[in-house]
């Protein structure tokens, strides 16, 4: 367990703002910022081939939850399919959430785009229809209701990186807040 | 989590916005910086996340974001236009 | 504002579930109807839980807080099963200056509870009787069975006294034999009924979860009362 985290079996639900509804049919994910813009339908998204991730969670809240399984496209399969020479990406989301990451955390089959969990459907209020899941950084980074990613050649600070939260977030090293 | 009512309202944050400002702000006008709607800080919606979300109740704009930890606040107004100080 | 130490000076259970807690805190300044505290336990080991609770009491009686268990919460277990008197806690407040009844305005005031959500109407409605005030007031309590209403007998006590203060009780979940009572959730025709004619222009006071705030507040909307009239305190996450 990293430093100051406790375990739970519970999935707490934490949210910056309401529950979106976004239909499927109107639902899509893209990458901006490259040669081109693509983006996927939610059916070529689920037609992509998918991996089944067995991950810790670390909470910057502090809870811990061991074990948890997924399914989703990697984002090293959904990068592919973009041209492009970015070091950074933002995140962003229905509903206005942001977070930014440095590539090389999204890369190299630590990311993914989830759209299962525990064997189910993504419940909305655990983020579905997909989140980001990016397990070994604090839980604020795997984004709930992910729309799309936009690359960036400067890291630029997200919805809570820009106000006291830490702009990488890596749980080993308790980077939970401005300085840490 | 005790519950699934992810929101609550301004009354909620009285306590820590006293802390942070050192005044009860729960009946202070604000104004959301999104749609300009004025309401009593109690009368805003409140959620929590990785940190405070202070939402406009009309067109659901972040007013104010709050983060605490390791003997720190940061406190983020860029989205409440005006704020109503009683003496 | 800084924190005091408090000491459990009394303790009543309400109902199976739901305790009140009298605490004597040094230095206290004194409360208005409706308001809350924040209330701060320390383990030994150091770990701090934090909460906000509604304040039961009048205004200028003893401070007293009413509770209600969640099963998985972090500080509620301690307050309705564990506490004793003498036991010592962190206050600080009070805090609120939206949802209070001063009972210097001369309209009606229509209360409505959701649960433990009648804990700061109950300050109010203590208050009125305090104050001798001859405003209409109308407490309107949905609670799941008989056996989960939260001041039963001294409501009916304040019924008793004639000057203006009503009570209207839902039981929603199950309900004794022969109850002439509601037996559903608030909902616009239940609230049509026990309203007071949107000409006199009330005072609302909601308090409860999320979901029976906004009914309570929807279904007086469809009956005419103006958003403004209608002060509403919802409870959730941070009340454990």
């Amino acid at each position: 367990m990293p430093p100051g985290q406790y375990l739970t079996d519970d999935f707490p639900v934490l949210s910056a703002g309401p529950t979106p509804h976004t239909p499927l049919e109107e639902w899509t994910f893209s990458i901006q910022g490259g040669a081109e813009p693509v983006s996927w339908t939610w059916d070529e998204l689920r037609a992509l081939p998918s991996e089944e991730p067995t991950v810790d969670i670390h909470c910057v809240t502090r809870w811990s939850k061991l074990d948890t399984t997924w399914e989703g496209v990697s984002v090293d399969t959904l990068l592919d399919a973009v041209e492009h020479d970015s070091a950074y990406a933002v995140a962003f989301c229905d509903g206005g959430y942001t977070t930014n990451l440095p590539l090389e955390d999204l890369t190299g089959g630590k990311a993914w785009v989830a759209y299962r969990y525990g064997g189910d459907e993504l419940d909305p209020e655990h983020g579905g229809p997909a989140r980001l899941l990016v397990p070994h950084l604090y839980f604020w980074k795997s984004a709930k209701w992910v729309r799309g990613l936009s690359l960036r050649d400067e890291d630029e600070p997200g919805f809570w990186e820009s106000n006291g939260y830490h702009l990488r977030g890596d749980p080993w090293l308790e980077q939970r807040y401005w300085g840490d | 989590m005790e519950t699934r009512d992810l929101k609550l309202d301004g009354n909620a944050i009285g306590g820590l916005m006293l802390e942070l400002v050192g005044s009860d702000l729960t009946a202070a006008i604000s104004v959301c910086g999104g749609c300009g709607a004025h309401e009593e800080m109690a009368r805003l919606d409140v959620y929590t996340g990785a940190g405070i979300v202070v939402r406009c109740r009309h067109c659901e704009a972040v007013m104010i974001r709050i983060v605490q930890g390791r003997g720190r606040s940061w406190l983020d107004l860029s989205g409440t236009a005006s704020l109503q100080l009683d003496q | 504002m800084t924190w005091l130490t408090a000491e459990i000076a009394a303790v009543n259970q309400e109902t199976p579930r739901v305790r009140t807690l009298e605490l004597a805190a040094r230095g206290w300044p004194g409360h208005r109807a409706g308001q809350h505290l924040d209330l701060r336990l320390t383990a030994e080991d150091g770990y701090q839980a934090q909460r906000s609770y509604s304040i039961a009491s009048a205004p200028g009686e003893p401070l007293a807080l009413t509770v209600e268990r969640l099963d998985d919460g972090e500080v509620s277990p301690y307050l309705v099963d564990e506490a004793r008197e003498g036991d010592r806690l962190e206050v600080r407040g009070p805090i609120g200056g939206y949802f209070v009844w001063d009972g210097d305005e001369p309209q009606p005031s229509l209360l409505i509870a959701g649960g433990s959500g009648v804990v700061p109407l109950m300050a109010m409605s203590r208050h009125h009787a305090q104050i001798e005030s001859r405003a209409p007031m109308r407490l309107v309590v949905s609670s799941r069975t008989l056996a989960d209403v939260i001041y039963r007998e001294e409501l009916n006590r304040l019924t008793a006294k004639g000057d203006g203060f009503e009570v209207v009780h839902t039981l929603t979940r199950e309900q004794p034999p022969g109850w002439t009572g509601y037996t559903r959730r608030i909902d616009p025709e239940l609230l049509s009924e026990v309203a007071f004619p949107a000409a006199e222009a009330p005072r609302v006071y909601v308090c409860g979860s999320t979901r029976f705030v906004d009914a309570a507040a929807d279904g007086l909307i469809e009956a005419g009362y103006e958003p403004g009239w209608i002060r509403t305190e919802r409870f959730g996450a941070t009340g454990s």
